[in-house]
C-alpha cells in the first residue's frame, strides 16, 4: 500500500512527518514465483485441487465483497447470492447460448455486475446496517430464483447444474494441476486490477464515500453513482468466483452452495483479513479454510479413537471460535494489519528504538 | 512476544497438516473406510444415531468375525457438517487411501455430495455409494460405472408409495381420478421424483399435485391450506428434518388425518414423528430401513458391542432407532460388497475398481439374509453392472404413538415402468459429457 493511501485510511490529523524509506519490492514478485513455479512443484492433487482452488476462490469472492465494504463502505449480505448468479449465468451461456466456458464466464461477471447494480439501487437512501438487511433481499431473491425455475437448471430433476468436462479454449483442464493454474491466473489478474482501482481516481472516490459521503459530495465526488458503480464491481467479483466455484472447484453447484452461510463467511473472511485491503482477503480465507482443515489435522492426529468422535468436532468448532474472538479482540483491523505491524517490527529488528 | 510464539504456534499446526501423520504401518491386511459423518450442524441429531449404527456394525466384523475373511477395516471419520463443499475436500484427502490400505468405496452420505463427486469418482475409479439417495440416473451402470444409488433409488420411493396407496384402495383400477398430493421439500432430494409421480399419474390416472416447501420448512400454513383446498385422498411427504414434523402438526390443524399421509424414507424415523406429539400417531412411511431393535443382528450386537461398552451410542434407548438401523444397513452392504470382491480377487484389500466389482456383483438372498442376522430389516438385493440400485423395495411402518410398527411386508417398486425413463436421462448424461456407455457383458 502506498503512503498516500495509508493517510487517508487512518485517520491521523497530521501527515507524517518523515516518508518511509522505500525498500525495493521483492514481495510480489517472490509470491507470485512461489505461486505459479514451486507451489505446483511441492502439491500433490490434495493440496491443490481440494485446498488451494477454493482458498484462491474464497479470496476473491472476499476481494469482491472488500471492494463493496471495506473500501466504498456499503454494508451487505448478498455475496452468496451474487456468486449464485455468477454460477448459474455461467451455466446458462454454456447450456442455453452454447458459448465457450471463458467467454461465460465473462459474460457471467457482467450479468451479476448488473445485478448488482440493481440491488444498489437502495444505496442512496438506505444505510449502514439497514443497507444490509435489504441486501439480504438479493441473497434470498437469488436462492428462490434458481430454484423456482427449471430454465436456469437446465430443467434437471434436482436443480443441481453441472457442465460437462472443463475445457479452456479446447484443452483439458480438468486434472487439479489445470484447475490450481486457471484459478490462480483468474485471481491473479483480478487483483491486480483491483489493487489498481483502488489506486486511481475511483478508488479514491470510494474511501471518500466511505469515510464520509457528505463530505464527498462536497467536494464533488457523483456519491450515488460511485455507489452504484461500487455495487457493481464487486458483484462482478463475487459472480466470477461464483462460477469458479461451480464449475473449477465442485464441479457442480446447486443453490445450496451459495446460501447465506457462504454470505456470512465472505464477510467474515473480510472482516478478520482486514476491511480497505487487498491482502487481507487472502489472510482472511486462508483464516477461514485452511485453520479448520489445520484444527482437524491436528485433532485427529493426537486424538482420533480416543475422544468420542461428536465432542471431538464440537471442540474443533469451539476452538475455531475462540481464534476468531481472539484476533479480533487482539487487533479489530483485521489479520493483514497485524501481519504489516509485525513486518515493520522486522525490518527494524533488532533495534526497535 | 506474545503474537509471535502464536504465530509460530499456528505456522506448526500449517506445517504439521503438510506433513503425513507417521502411524502403525499396516501390514497390507488393512482395507480403508473413510466416512465423511456430520455430527455437527442441523442435521446432527440424526447423524450420531447413523454413524453409531454404521460404526457398531464394522466393529462387530472386526472384533467378533476377526474382519472380512481377515481383512480388518479400517474405520476413520471426517465431519462435513453434510455440506458438499466440504465433503469433496474429505474425498480429495482419502482418496488414495492411507497408509497402503486402499479405498473401495466411499460412502457420500448425501445426495448433494453425490452429484459434486460423480465426475471425480469416474476419474478416479472410486465407487461413490449412496443407499436410498444420490443421482437417480446413475442407476443405469452402463454409463455411471461408479455411482451406486443403492438399495431405493428416488423413482422407486415415488413408486412404492402409489403401490402402497393402490392396495390400500383395493387395487391400480381404483387410482383412477384420485387425487394424490406430494408434498416435497424444494431441494434437489425433494423434486428427484417428479418425473417418477408424472409418468405414474398417466399410467394410471390419478391427479398429481406437486406443493414444495422452502427449506427448513419451519412454517408451513400456506401449504397446508392449498392441500386443503384440493382435498386429496392420499398426501406423499417427502420432507426433510424439521420440516416433517411440522407438516405433521400443519397437516392436523388443517384436517388432514395422519393416516392419510405416507411420509418417504428420509421422512420416517423417530426424530420426525416425536416432536409432532400426538397428531403423529397413525401416520405411515416408507421403511427400506425399518425401525425396531428385535431382529436377528440386534442380539448379536448387544451381546458383543452393545453390552461390552463398544458401542458408539450415548443413549441405548436409541438402540434400534431408525436411524441407527439405517448406519447398520450401509454397514452390512459394504460388507458383503467387500466380501463378493474378495470372492473373485482373493482375500486382501480391494482398491476402487474392484470394489466396484464387488458391488456390481453383490447377491444376498434370503439365505444369507439369515445367516448374516438381517432377516426382516433388509431386502433381498442383486446387483448388475447395468443396475446399481438392486433392491427397489420397502416395507410400510406406521407410528402408533410410541413406537414404529410394520404394516406390511416387502412392498417392490415397478421398476419395468421406470426403467425407460432412468435410461433416458442416463443417455441425455452420456449425451452431454460424450460417454461411451460401456456394455457390462463384454467385460469378465
Amino acid at each position: 500500500m502506498t503512503h498516500v493511501s495509508q493517510t487517508l485510511s487512518s485517520s491521523a490529523p497530521l501527515a507524517p512527518l518523515t516518508l518511509p524509506a522505500r525498500r525495493p519490492r521483492l514481495a510480489l514478485p517472490a509470491l507470485l514465483l512461489l505461486a505459479f513455479v514451486a507451489v505446483p512443484l511441492v502439491g500433490n492433487d490434495y493440496w491443490l485441487g481440494a485446498i488451494l482452488v477454493p482458498f484462491l476462490i474464497l479470496s476473491l469472492a472476499g476481494l469482491g465483497l472488500n471492494l463493496l465494504t471495506g473500501y466504498a463502505g456499503q454494508t451487505s449480505l448478498g455475496s452468496g447470492g451474487f456468486m449464485a448468479v455468477g454460477a448459474f449465468a455461467t451455466f446458462g451461456f454454456v447450456v442455453h447460448g452454447g458459448l465457450p466456458l471463458p467467454v461465460a464466464v465473462f459474460l457471467a461477471g457482467l450479468v451479476t455486475a448488473g445485478a448488482g447494480l440493481l440491488f444498489g439501487l437502495p444505496s442512496d437512501r438506505i444505510k449502514g446496517f439497514y443497507l444490509m438487511v435489504s441486501s439480504l433481499a438479493a441473497q434470498f431473491f437469488f436462492e428462490w430464483l434458481f430454484q423456482k425455475f427449471p430454465w436456469f437448471y437446465n430443467y434437471g430433476s434436482s436443480g443441481t447444474i453441472a457442465l460437462p468436462r472443463f475445457e479452456i479454449f479446447g484443452l483439458n483442464a480438468g486434472s487439479a494441476l489445470g484447475r490450481y493454474y486457471v484459478t490462480l491466473a483468474v485471481v491473479a489478474v483480478l487483483t491486480w486490477i483491483a489493487a489498481n482501482l483502488v489506486r486511481s481516481q475511483t478508488g479514491r472516490s470510494f474511501m471518500a464515500i466511505r469515510d464520509m459521503d457528505t463530505a464527498a459530495a462536497v467536494i464533488g465526488i457523483p456519491v450515488y453513482r460511485t455507489k452504484v458503480l461500487a455495487f457493481a464491481v464487486s458483484s462482478f467479483y463475487l459472480g466470477i468466483a461464483g462460477a469458479l466455484w461451480a464449475f473449477v472447484y465442485l464441479g457442480s453447484a446447486s443453490v445450496q452452495s451459495f446460501g447465506i452461510s457462504r454470505s456470512f463467511q465472505v464477510l467474515f473472511i473480510i472482516i478478520i483479513g482486514g476491511m480497505g485491503s487487498i491482502s487481507g482477503n487472502f489472510i482472511g480465507a486462508a483464516f477461514i479454510s485452511l485453520l479448520p482443515l489445520a484444527i482437524d489435522y491436528t485433532a485427529q492426529y493426537f486424538f482420533a479413537g480416543h475422544v468420542d468422535a461428536g465432542l471431538l468436532q464440537n471442540t474443533q468448532k469451539a476452538i475455531f471460535g475462540v481464534l476468531i474472538i481472539w484476533f479480533l479482540i487482539k487487533e479489530p483491523d483485521g489479520l493483514a494489519r497485524l501481519f504489516r505491524n509485525l513486518g515493520e517490527r522486522l525490518s527494524n529488528w533488532p533495534l526497535r528504538f | 512476544m506474545k503474537r509471535l510464539v502464536l504465530t509460530a504456534l499456528l505456522a506448526a499446526g500449517v506445517a504439521a497438516t503438510a506433513l503425513a501423520p507417521p502411524s502403525a504401518h499396516a501390514d497390507g491386511k488393512e482395507q480403508y473406510v473413510p466416512l465423511p459423518t456430520y455430527r455437527v450442524g442441523p442435521y446432527a441429531s440424526s447423524g450420531t444415531l447413523w454413524w453409531a449404527g454404521t460404526l457398531d456394525y464394522f466393529r462387530y466384523i472386526n472384533e467378533v468375525e476377526g474382519g472380512i475373511n481377515g481383512v480388518k477395516l479400517k474405520i476413520e471419520e471426517f465431519e462435513t457438517e453434510w455440506s458438499p463443499d466440504r465433503t469433496v475436500e474429505v474425498y480429495e484427502r482419502v482418496k488414495n487411501g492411507k497408509d497402503g490400505a486402499p479405498v473401495a468405496f466411499f460412502f457420500t452420505h448425501g445426495t448433494p455430495a453425490s452429484y459434486a463427486l460423480i465426475e471425480k469418482g469416474a476419474a478416479d475409479k472410486i465407487p461413490l455409494i449412496d443407499p436410498a439417495g444420490g443421482r437417480t440416473e446413475s442407476t443405469d451402470g452402463t454409463v455411471f460405472p461408479y455411482a451406486f444409488p443403492l438399495l431405493f433409488n428416488y423413482f422407486s420411493q415415488a413408486s412404492v408409495g402409489i403401490n402402497y396407496i393402490a392396495q390400500k384402495e383395493g387395487g391400480f383400477d381404483k387410482l383412477k381420478g384420485k387425487k394424490i398430493v406430494t408434498v416435497y421439500h424444494d431441494s434437489a432430494y425433494g423434486r428427484e421424483t417428479q418425473a417418477a409421480v408424472n409418468l405414474l399419474a398417466k399410467k394410471y390416472g390419478f391427479e398429481n399435485f406437486q406443493i414444495p416447501v422452502a427449506d427448513p420448512g419451519n412454517e408451513q400454513s400456506p401449504q397446508w391450506r392449498q392441500v386443503r383446498e384440493i382435498k386429496p385422498d392420499w398426501v406423499f411427504l417427502r420432507t426433510w428434518g424439521v420440516s416433517t414434523p411440522v407438516a405433521i402438526k400443519t397437516a392436523q390443524r388443517f384436517g388432514i388425518p395422519a393416516d392419510r399421509i405416507i411420509g418417504d424414507v428420509w421422512a420416517g424415523s423417530e426424530a420426525d414423528v416425536i416432536p409432532a406429539g400426538t397428531a403423529a400417531k397413525g401416520y405411515q412411511a416408507l421403511a427400506p430401513y425399518p425401525g425396531g431393535p428385535n431382529f436377528e443382528i440386534h442380539d448379536r450386537l448387544r451381546k458383543a458391542i452393545l453390552d461390552t461398552g463398544k458401542s458408539d451410542l450415548k443413549d441405548k434407548k436409541f438402540f434400534g432407532a431408525v436411524y441407527y438401523n439405517i448406519g447398520l444397513i450401509n454397514a452390512v452392504l459394504a460388507v458383503e460388497a467387500l466380501r463378493a470382491g474378495q470372492a473373485k480377487f482373493g482375500n486382501r484389500p480391494l482398491n476402487g475398481e474392484e470394489g466396484r466389482w464387488g458391488f456390481e456383483h453383490l447377491t444376498i438372498d434370503d439365505a444369507r439374509l439369515k445367516e448374516i442376522g438381517f432377516q426382516g430389516l433388509l431386502q433381498p438385493i442383486k446387483l448388475t453392472p447395468a443396475d446399481h440400485e438392486g433392491g427397489g423395495a420397502a416395507r410400510i411402518q406406521q407410528w402408533d404413538g410410541e413406537k414404529w410398527v410394520l404394516v406390511t411386508d416387502w412392498i417392490q417398486a415397478d421398476r419395468d415402468t421406470l426403467r425407460p425413463l432412468i435410461e433416458a436421462k442416463a443417455a441425455a448424461y452420456a449425451k452431454e459429457h460424450s460417454i461411451t456407455p460401456r456394455s457390462p457383458t463384454a467385460e469378465n
